[in-house]
């Protein structure tokens, strides 16, 4: 079973605002929107997530490759929705 | 057909003016495809005026867009008609406060001697209210119209709230192109680029790829579009897309790491608020629209 890694989302930003994941393994990203509806988008690791206060939106993912790469909220939530990112940061496997 | 430029030493002005010297063939089988050969005509696109943005980093609000209005009056021969690609205002919290911005827009585009004016939104005007007010000032949010000859599609790809034109509207324009011969000449204007120029910066628009597959067929598709207050010109398959400068703010090159409007310089307060010439050698049933990309020196 897939961890799973809960992002709240809210007027303009999100909690936590960076993760880490590990390449190869398995991870459930959910996002939660607790004030209006709130997108999660990281194109190169399949993340497109949609959610409004009242409907979670979550996705499950295999990282293929390592690196650090920046998510934005992509529905327009605000004048500040410009601002509203994180990071997802992917790393190898213990050992390797 | 040419898209040439208008300086304006202020804000983003493309100027579409299709080729008189059209071979006699040609034009007649351009009006045997959609009923009415190419004209020459002129059109103007301004984008992003952001009524009701203040402060930085650009603190002159309208001022752009309003030097534009007057750079426009002053064209001979006039343009046919003015495309507005998106975010006209700037959006509130207070609707009663983003309702005055419309018609602060409404006011300063009165002023354009050409009176017949099209519009799409941008997320700014519509995603938060999914495009009640837009409608109520200028209706729909995606419509087409001919004129002389060419065949214009306004395409919705914000009043979502994501960057997505959505099935429905995919639907209609299926519908709405299925009337026209492969030959016609096809422009597009939006909000939002249809393909990934730079995702991670929403300079994107998730079902591009559809919108565009229907308009694979065409022969010559110009798309027009605002959203990254830069001029950007890329070629794609069959279409050629052309994104205009803004009225109130410039952003930076896409190849940069960080998205950070560019500095207000208050000696040249229009300085990167760019006009773009564009100029097509010729238009054809067969070879399409050739472009001739021509920047001015504001």
């Amino acid at each position: 079973m897939a961890l799973v890694i809960v992002i709240n989302a809210k007027r303009f930003e999100f909690t936590p605002n960076q993760v880490t994941l590990t390449k190869g393994e398995p991870v459930t990203i959910k996002l939660v929107a607790t004030d209006h509806a709130h997108g999660l988008l990281v194109k190169p690791l399949g993340i497109d997530l949609d959610a409004n206060p009242d409907s979670p939106d979550e996705v499950t993912i295999t990282p293929s490759q390592e690196g650090t790469f920046n998510a934005i909220c992509d529905h327009y939530c605000g004048v500040g929705h410009g601002n509203m990112k994180m990071k997802f940061v992917v790393t190898a496997p213990a050992g390797k | 057909m040419r898209l040439s430029a208008v300086s304006i030493g202020a804000g983003a002005m493309i100027q579409f003016v299709p080729n008189l010297a059209l071979a006699e063939g040609v034009t007649r089988h351009l009006r045997r495809s959609n009923g009415e050969a190419p004209s020459p005509f002129s059109f103007v696109q301004l984008s992003d005026t952001h009524v009701g943005f203040n402060g930085p980093p650009d603190p002159l609000g309208t001022a752009a867009f309003e030097r534009a209005v007057k750079v426009i009056n002053a064209l001979d021969p006039q343009p046919d008609f003015v495309l507005f690609t998106g975010d006209l205002t700037h959006d509130a919290e207070d609707v009663a406060e983003h309702a005055k911005r419309f018609k602060t827009f409404r006011d300063i585009s009165s002023r354009l001697r050409v009176k017949t004016l099209h519009h799409v939104p941008g997320e700014h005007d519509a995603a938060l209210d999914g495009g009640t007010l837009f409608r109520e000032n200028f209706g729909e949010t995606h419509y087409s119209f001919d004129h002389r000859g060419v065949h214009f599609v306004a395409i919705d790809n914000v009043s979502q709230g994501r960057p997505r034109v959505g099935k429905e509207q995919l639907a209609w324009m299926q519908k709405d192109l299925a009337r026209y011969s492969k030959s016609t000449p096809i422009v597009v204007f939006t909000h939002r680029p249809l393909f990934d120029l730079k995702p991670e910066w929403e300079w994107f628009t998730s079902d591009g790829d559809d919108a565009m597959k229907l308009l694979a067929p065409f022969d010559a598709v110009t798309v027009l579009y605002g959203h990254i207050h830069r001029e950007n010109h890329a070629s794609r398959g069959n279409a050629q897309h052309h994104a205009s400068p803004s009225l109130i703010f410039a952003n930076p090159d896409p190849s940069v790491a960080e998205k950070k409007p560019l500095p207000f310089d208050k000696d040249h307060p229009f300085n990167n608020l760019g006009a773009v010439e564009i100029s097509s050698q010729k238009i054809s049933g067969t070879e399409g629209v050739q472009q001739i990309l021509k920047e001015v020196t504001l």
